[in-house]
């Protein structure tokens, strides 16, 4: 259980710099990503990032439908990001809610610049993200994992889109905020950017932050991006190279 | 689930037309880059509500009201009033609005709004408990878009915080353990903070600021960001299929910081002078 926090003066940073879960302050959490993980999907991706515990499928580009929704010059991309009833410590209602709303949107928002949809005219590809564990970063997090479910589906991109939070805890400006420092954090702000283009595609901020703050902590966010941006190319290719493998075991079993 | 939007289809054949327009330096309206479009605040104009606002930036036409109740407290703030904000996108404002519950717009509109407010503490929400855990007042902001011609967030927040500073709400006593009595008096809201949202838009190469409806349809991105009135920043919000370049992000907030001040001075201004 993580330790609660009874009144204000609990501190969560400790005077030597280390935070709450033993991090440093420009430290991420630990990562997992796999590719492939869904045998319907067309493409699909599994992350761990601290407890969150998300996974995210793609379908398409495939016939809009109903047909009205489509788009004549490109495909239309749809995303949902939806929080599983047990993934938070409190049961929450499967509704859709507004906050589950606004993310859908900037989750999409964070992947249009990336998926190159005048490709496929008429068609959808839907982003189906499901958040079974939630940790703070939900957000950031289903992004880097759509990516790779968008490039696990084949469908071609700019560049990956990686995401990643930083939050102000006791005064600090921390990386990759976890649960309880996100609840009694001073300020959040998650960023995505296409490390290659070195362009941002998700930024939103609540919280108080100087300019120098803000800038600092943009600053932190996209370094990490960078970070994760290379974890999620090593996923990619590790999918690849399981396949090698298992046709190579298979090919000798005909010889 | 979020889809890509439809862009309108007049939009497509001016497109190229608007975006040389504002790489070179112009605007449809004759506005410099980085001016705002005339803003009218009238305040006070419902009686029913305890406070209300009527903003107009340029022909955006946003009205507030403001609505107090007594209620329960969240949980996880026994000792603070509640804050609700809702916006409804009327379909007196657009040919493209559809009666129905808020879309994805409203929602984020009624929520980077929200942020704003509350996260620079705008109002005190800690004086508007009255049993801790138990009775609160409730605050509810309901924006009413009217008229729909472009930037909607920054007339909302204007629009918001001027019905705020003039809502008046009623007085209580506390009688006993869970017992309370109105005074038969009101007060106004506990106002500590005038948080402004500035939004930019980026449009082919260049930034502008206060984006018309026609800048709008066309811009690859919009970013908004919210000064509180010591300069910090308390909300943003990136929106729109493009992308901005930090560079960019850098060069608006310096800008919001600076516009934001000229636009609270606008607002109190106008605030005070419909109250007298």
């Amino acid at each position: 259980m993580p330790r609660s926090i009874q009144n204000k003066s609990d501190r969560l940073i400790g005077k030597d710099g280390i935070r709450v879960d033993g991090r440093r302050l420009d430290e991420l959490r630990p990562i997992k990503m796999e590719v492939g993980i869904l045998d319907k999907a067309d493409g699909s991706a599994y992350i761990e990032q601290g407890k969150n515990k998300i996974m995210v499928a793609v379908f398409g580009p495939r016939e809009a439908h109903p047909k009205h929704v489509a788009l004549t010059d490109r495909a239309v991309l749809r995303c949902r990001y939806h929080m599983a009833p047990f993934s938070t410590e409190e049961r929450r209602s499967p509704a859709p809610s507004r906050r589950d709303m606004e993310l859908s949107k900037v989750i999409r928002e964070a992947l249009e610049p990336a998926v190159i949809s005048q490709l496929y005219p008429r068609t959808t590809i839907d982003v189906f993200a499901e958040i079974l564990q939630s940790d703070g970063g939900t957000r950031c997090a289903s992004i880097t994992a759509a990516s790779l479910a968008l490039a696990d589906a084949g469908i071609p991109m700019r560049d990956m889109v990686a995401a990643c939070a930083v939050g102000k805890v006791d005064g600090e400006i921390v990386l990759d905020p976890c649960d309880i420092e996100d609840k009694n954090g001073e300020a959040d702000l998650p960023v995505a950017i296409m490390p290659n283009l070195g362009m941002i595609t998700l930024l939103q901020m609540d919280g108080k932050l100087s300019k120098e703050e803000f800038e600092r902590g943009l600053n932190m966010a996209i370094k990490a991006c960078v970070e994760i941006h290379g974890r999620q190319r090593e996923a990619l290719k590790n999918k690849y190279l399981e396949i090698e493998r298992s046709m190579e075991e298979y090919g000798g079993e005909e010889q | 689930m979020s889809a890509t939007p439809q862009l309108s289809p007049i939009a497509k054949m001016e497109r190229r037309t608007l975006i040389d327009l504002i790489e070179s330096g112009k605007r449809l309206d004759g506005r410099s880059p980085f001016d705002y479009r005339p803003i009218k605040v009238r305040t006070g104009i419902i009686e029913k509500a305890n406070g209300s606002s009527f903003v107009e930036l340029g022909k955006t036409k946003v009205m507030v009201g403001v609505k107090v109740e007594l209620g329960e407290p969240f949980e996880d703030t026994p000792d603070q009033g509640v804050l609700t904000v809702n916006v409804e996108l009327v379909p007196l404002a657009s040919p493209t609005f559809e009666p129905g519950p808020p879309n994805e717009n409203a929602i984020e509109l009624a929520r980077v709004v929200d942020r704003g407010l509350r996260e620079s503490e705008a109002i005190g929400l800690g004086e508007l408990c009255l049993i801790p855990g138990k009775k609160v007042q409730v605050i509810f902001i309901d924006i009413y878009v009217l008229d729909y011609d472009g930037n909607l967030i920054d007339s909302s927040a204007l629009a918001s915080l001027a019905a705020l500073l003039t809502s008046r709400v009623p007085k209580y006593t506390v009688k006993g353990e869970d017992k309370i009595e109105a005074k038969g008096e009101d007060a106004p809201l506990p106002i500590k903070n005038y948080p402004i949202a500035v939004t930019a838009a980026k449009i082919g190469g260049s930034v502008i600021l206060d984006p018309s409806y026609e800048e709008e349809q066309v811009m690859d991105a919009r970013l908004t960001i919210t000064v509180d009135k010591d300069d910090k920043i308390c909300a943003a919000q990136k929106g729109g299929l493009g992308t901005f370049h930090p560079s960019e992000v850098d060069s608006i907030i310096d800008r919001a910081i600076s516009k934001s001040s000229e636009l609270r001075s606008k607002l109190l201004e106008a605030v005070k002078a419909g109250e007298s």
